[in-house]
């Protein structure tokens, strides 16, 4: 017997709160605001935790419910429906559990700011579409959740939109993303021709006979590849994570919630979600793969150069979501989705914590003038240090067991490789190595910033001016402060999370996870045409390999964070002169390896040009606006004549009057002589 | 005589009409030429009557005489009122004749 659990009310409770505070919040105290945010927000929390006790006692294992007909036509069907099933159910946790941390974080960062009420209608509007697109039960209705997540990102991203560059940063995810979404969409598009339905249920149970395509490159392939445009979108994967980076335009609460813990995580739910037909297409795993691998060591090395803090963690979140990508690649789905929870705990606390650091000293993000701030915001230290420990890889924390268990997958799955394993380390070493150089940075040697008398000046009006994103949300009161309690709440909260988070173990979670991943039909059923899915990584001297890989990756972690005490504490004078000699190459990765002016000239200035010379002025103004213009001219100097046949003269009427009579009488001789 | 004549001599006498109506800028002179086409017409209807023995040709011509006699009436009428209060003949001087 299955309950009804009320899946629709997850996502209608945040739906519900953006509503009220959309419509009504202008006219409400910040008091009121909060309060029904955050009731809203933790009600859909508290319902999904009531839903987690009740999923053991589920007979079938994917509960559907279905909420009201959308679409109908022939045979095609799209319903307002909910699916749950182990996967979504990890997904469900970690969006309403850290969502609403971060809402709670909110009304202690946010209190001073202008469009308070705005703030947290477009964040619980990002709450209800980020749980449709994890709840939906076919890819439309995670399209609707998938685009709504991108709307509210915009609009949090944009949300001090009087600020240019934030208005473009927007602009700039909306747009990218759209590239993303057009695969999507074309992927929808080919299984509803070729499977007639866009309903999980049905797509799998259809593709789940096909053989994998491991000769060249057929339907499956096309439809995993679309599928991973779309998430390379979303999940800001080579080549289009360029907007991420400036997504931290928005206020660090949302660089958390959206762009660090979970609608970044949405593309690689969406991979993993349609394991099915990406474990039948093996070419489209690889370039899953090799784009996880690369995305992760391409941002992590960019990240070891910036000195915004909200950009290293922006460059970070890249780096750790093509771990995830990576995972996929070689079909280990659920440590992608372990890596996926356990980044959600640590780097939303990582963005938090540096929002309680950019706080504390009135607005600034730049880390070069930052230091020593561990003895005067202890709380945010302890937290951040949690964090960036979990996120470096040291054991016991939440991060050494999803990364570990990544590596060791990338290593041994039937589709890994040692190339991905040692990229992986790489990049291992790397993050290790930025992430304590940002808290040597930040937390230890001298305060390098202005001191507390100038920035109670700055904080009280030069701010605005300011080309600083969280200038805005810096308080009037000057001198280095620890954080309101609101906020600090969420950062322990976060932290615990950080630490004991990844004690589950991914073997426990493997199995939590293993009915969606290795169903026991796919490998039968798909044994007899092919190599089956993998059901279980193979066992080559797996013990010994993976305690040395675990031992690996724990010293490279330990070697980042000596490299880092030796730069950035030890030896100060050393990076700037290391950087010195490298020269160029330190440029490139200080500009980005130039992505961004690459793109540019590659794509976005032929645009412009295209559209505004050739379009607008070639074709809009010379052929369509002159077609119009011209004839509205032809019709004047016709009229003109016209208008003077009216003279008034009585004796050119008389002519008229002659040559009418004429011209009949000319027309009726000719008639009579033909 | 053949019908040739007398349609020759209506079209000359219409053709005199016209070029006095669209010429001549005194409007009595405009009107004498108009009353000439109408008689010029007169004739050719009288000349068809008589060549084919029809009466309606004839009973057509009183018709026209009858209008053109109540025209004159009316148009002399007018002429006197331009005249009035205009103090003067010429039609290129009456131009009110337009929207």
């Amino acid at each position: 017997m299955t309950p009804n659990l009320h899946l629709w009310l997850i996502p209608v409770l945040p739906l519900a709160g953006a509503a009220i505070n959309g419509l009504f919040g202008r006219r409400f105290s910040r008091q009121i605001v909060s309060a029904v945010a955050l009731a809203f927000a933790g009600a859909a929390f508290v319902w999904a935790l009531w839903i987690a006790s009740q999923f053991s006692s589920l007979t079938s294992a994917p509960y559907h419910e279905t909420l009201a007909s959308w679409i109908r036509a022939g045979d095609f069907r799209a319903d307002f429906a909910f699916y749950l099933d182990q996967l979504s159910l990890v997904m469900l946790l970690v969006v309403t559990g850290v969502g609403f941390l971060i809402h709670l974080y909110s009304v202690g960062y946010m209190w001073e700011e202008g469009g308070f009420y705005r703030f947290f209608c477009y964040l619980n509007l990002f709450m209800f579409f980020m749980l449709t697109l994890v709840l939906a039960s076919n890819y439309l209705l995670m399209f609707i959740g998938w685009e709504g997540v991108g709307l509210a990102s915009y609009l949090l991203i944009g949300f001090w939109f009087t600020k240019d560059s934030a208005a473009s940063a927007g602009k700039k995810a909306f747009i990218v993303n759209r590239i993303g979404d057009f695969g999507f969409l074309i992927a929808l598009f080919l299984l509803i021709k070729h499977f007639g339905s866009l309903n999980f249920d049905q797509v799998f149970a259809s593709v789940t006979p096909l053989s994998p395509e491991t000769q060249g490159a057929g339907l499956l392939t096309s439809i995993a590849l679309l599928l991973m445009l779309g998430a390379c979108g979303k999940s800001a994967q080579i080549p289009l994570y360029v907007w991420l980076p400036d997504a931290m335009e928005g206020p660090t609460p949302v660089s958390a919630l959206i762009h660090a813990a979970t609608m970044v995580t949405a593309g690689v739910y969406m991979v993993a979600r349609s394991h099915v037909i990406f474990d039948r297409a093996p070419a489209a795993l690889m370039v899953v793969a090799i784009i996880g691998t690369l995305t992760a060591l391409f941002a992590a090395t960019i990240g070891i150069t910036q000195t915004d803090i909200k950009k290293v963690l922006a460059y970070s979140t890249i780096s750790q979501l093509g771990y995830m990508f990576m995972a996929c690649g070689v079909a280990a789905y659920s440590a992608g989705i372990f890596h996926l929870m356990t980044h959600a705990f640590f780097k939303g606390l990582l963005f938090l914590a540096a929002g309680s650091v950019i706080h504390a000293i009135g607005g600034e993000q730049d880390m070069r003038k930052m230091g020593g701030l561990r003895t005067k915001i202890p709380w945010t230290f302890w937290t951040m240090t949690a964090a960036t420990l979990a996120i470096a890889g040291i054991p016991p924390l939440a991060g050494f067991f999803s990364k570990d268990e990544i590596l060791w997958q990338a290593y041994s799955s039937q589709y890994g490789s040692w190339v991905f394993w040692l990229i992986g380390v790489i990049t291992a070493f790397i993050t290790s190595f930025y992430m304590f150089r940002l808290w040597f940075m930040t937390f230890f040697g001298e305060y390098r910033g202005a001191s507390g008398e100038e920035h109670e000046h700055a904080g009280h009006g030069t701010h605005l001016g300011r080309n600083d994103a969280d200038a805005l949300a810096s308080h009037g009161h000057g001198g280095i402060h620890e954080s309101p309690k609101l906020m600090l709440i969420p950062l322990v909260i976060l932290a615990v999370l950080s630490v004991v988070g990844g004690w589950v173990g991914s073997e426990r979670f493997d199995r939590f996870l293993s009915p969606v991943f290795h169903p026991n039909s796919t490998v039968i059923v798909g044994s007899p045409m092919g190599t089956p899915p993998p059901a279980v990584p193979e066992q080559r001297n797996e013990n010994l390999s993976e305690s040395l890989m675990t031992a690996i990756s724990v010293g490279v972690a330990a070697l980042g964070f000596l490299l880092a005490w030796l730069l950035y504490y030890r030896r100060r004078d050393l990076p700037g002169k290391i950087a010195h000699a490298l020269g160029g190459l330190y440029q490139a990765v200080l500009n980005k390896y130039y992505v961004d002016e690459l793109y540019a000239t590659l794509f976005v200035k032929p645009l412009v040009d295209g559209s505004s010379k050739l379009l607008w002025r070639g074709i809009d103004q010379n052929v369509i606006d002159a077609t119009v213009d011209n004839s509205t001219e032809v019709a004047q100097q016709i009229s003109d004549t016209a208008r003077h046949m009216q003279s008034g003269n009585l004796r050119s009427y008389a002519g008229w009057v002659a040559a009418g009579a004429a011209v009949i009488i000319v027309y009726m001789v000719w008639i009579g002589v033909r | 005589m053949p019908l040739l004549y007398y349609l020759i001599l209506s079209g000359i006498l219409f053709g005199c009409g016209v070029a006095g109506f669209l010429i001549k800028r005194n409007i009595i002179t405009i009107f004498m030429s108009i009353e000439l086409m109408l008689n010029a017409v007169n004739l050719s209807f009288v000349a068809f009557a008589a060549q084919w023995r029809a009466f309606s040709g004839q009973v057509f011509v009183f018709f026209v005489m009858v209008v053109a006699a109540a025209e004159a009436a009316v148009g002399l009428a007018i002429i006197i009122a331009v005249v009035r209060t205009r103090e003067t003949l010429n039609v290129d001087d009456v131009n009110l004749l337009k929207l």
